[in-house]
């Protein structure tokens, strides 16, 4: 259970196969994977690494994706 | 890591330091065929990683094939500090003049190599430093320059040395020193070096010490002397405590956070950087602190390192509270340490605000891991404390637990 970051992606993004590619990418921790049905699936285990750097942000439209600090 | 001494000759052998035409035997009829064969009277001694063999009765001498074979077998089955004899090294009693003392240390104070020697040998360097100071001298010398044996010379006549004894013991002294750089030494001892009654010099006893970093530079080398991998040479085996510790180190190439030696006190300690864990594990024994591990973490472990480590060392008996200190850090995230380790608190059952007796790592991202810390209601320090003060106020807060 992820005590520290939350990790909110907007269900158009997460449905769509090229913005699942790139969060996939560019997440230096592996908080992003391919579910099985193609759909994005967050890797919960994953969430306390991130690395605040915003990239999964400035891969998909402004709004999108929401990093969320639980301690704040 | 500690070279066996059998190990230790063979290296200075291959620098041409004069030696005693030493043999190792595994069982007390080697040591008998091999004493028969040398002839005379012969040394054996017990091949542990520890000192103090000749008082623990790990030194015996024999004069015939028979009582070396005697010799060898209450050798080998004396432990010594805990350790079984791996063999029993065997060579002939030299007859000695004098006895001298060499050694190669790395001086972190002048971050250079220095060359250390005696006149006064077979007894501890450090007795000789405190009670007969005029009897040692020392000198740095330069890792990159290859080793001079004009200064080798300079530190021999400080003592008064002149002569043959002056010249035949300079390139025993530069061959150790070549040693010591060509190895990634830590330190490089013979003592003692003994001056015979025909005027000759030999290296009865010495000392290696590899840094164990240089491990994987030096694998000919460790190949040659049968070294594995998986030996760790430390002076004792290491503990369950010990070995999880380096699990979780080995198991996440993120950063560093393991290192860890076992104590028997009650405050965990979660240290690092830049030398940061040896002076806050000093400083927490100066100001009266147990403490229940020493550790190492840096190069910005990750999160889950950080806590497998708390949970590992809130796991141990008799630990009621952990310090996590460090120096300033660069490379190392603040907020990425405190996540992990309040995690772990989190994770074992316990109150951050209880268990973390306090939190001192300035640097990289600290904003953020203040906030972190603010939220668990962990104390925090910024570098405006510094880590004697951290380390003081840490050992403080056990004492009035
Ligand atoms: S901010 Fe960086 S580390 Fe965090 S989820 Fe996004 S890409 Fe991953």
């Amino acid at each position: 259970m992820a005590m520290f970051i939350r990790v909110e992606v907007d269900p158009q993004v997460a449905g769509q196969a090229d913005l699942v590619k790139k969060l996939v990418e560019v997440c230096p921790v592996d908080i992003f994977a391919t579910g099985q049905d193609g759909a994005l699936a967050i890797v919960e285990q994953n969430l306390d690494e991130c690395t605040l750097c915003d990239l999964c942000i400035q891969a998909c439209p402004p709004g999108t994706v929401k990093v969320v600090k639980l301690y704040e | 890591m500690r070279f066996y001494e059998y190990e230790a000759k063979t290296l200075l052998r291959r620098y041409e330091v004069p030696l005693a035409s030493f043999r190792v035997a595994s069982t007390p009829e080697e040591a008998a065929a091999t004493a028969g064969e040398l002839g005379g009277t012969v040394v054996l001694k017990s091949q542990v990683l520890s000192g103090g063999r000749m008082k623990a009765g790990g030194v015996k001498f024999a004069s015939s094939p028979q009582e070396a074979r005697q010799a060898a077998a209450e050798i080998l089955r004396l432990p010594i500090s805990g350790q079984v004899p791996r063999s029993v090294l065997i060579e002939p009693k030299a007859p000695v003049a004098k006895e001298y003392y060499a050694g190669v240390i790395y001086n972190t104070l002048a971050k250079r190599p220095a060359i250390i020697f005696s006149d006064m040998g077979g007894i501890d360097i450090e007795e000789v430093a405190e009670q007969h100071p005029e009897h040692l001298t020392q000198a740095t010398f330069s890792s990159l320059r290859p080793v001079s044996d004009y200064k080798m010379k300079e530190v021999v006549a400080s003592l008064g040395i002149t002569g043959n004894e002056l010249t035949a013991l300079t390139p025993i002294l530069s061959r150790l020193a070549r040693a010591f750089l060509a190895h990634g030494l830590t330190l490089a001892e013979i003592n003692p070096l003994a001056r015979l009654e025909n005027g000759s010099f030999v290296c009865l006893d010495c000392h290696v010490d590899m840094d164990e970093d240089a491990r994987d530079r030096q694998g000919a080398l460790l190949q040659e002397l049968g070294i594995g991998r998986e030996e760790t040479r430390q002076a004792r085996p290491p503990t369950p405590f010990e070995i999880r510790g380096a699990q979780i180190d080995a198991q996440d190439t993120r950063g560093v956070a393991g290192r860890i030696v076992e104590f028997d006190g009650d405050l965990g300690l979660i240290i690092g950087a830049g030398g940061g864990s040896l002076t806050l594990f000093d400083a927490v024994r100066k100001y009266g602190g147990r403490a229940a591990n020493y550790c190492e973490i840096g190069g910005n472990p990750s999160v889950s390192k950080a806590c497998e480590l708390t949970k590992l060392i809130l796991s141990k008996p008799g630990v009621d509270k952990i310090a996590v200190m460090m120096n300033v850090v660069s490379n190392t995230r603040v907020d990425i340490v405190a996540r992990g380790v309040i995690k772990g608190v989190v994770e074992s059952g316990y109150d951050p605000a209880e268990k973390i007796a306090i939190f001192r790592i300035p640097g990289s991202w600290e904003g953020e891991g203040f906030k972190i810390l603010r939220k668990y209601g962990v104390e925090y320090y910024d570098r405006s404390v510094s880590m004697d003060e951290a380390a003081r106020r840490a050992v403080a807060k056990m004492q009035t637990v």
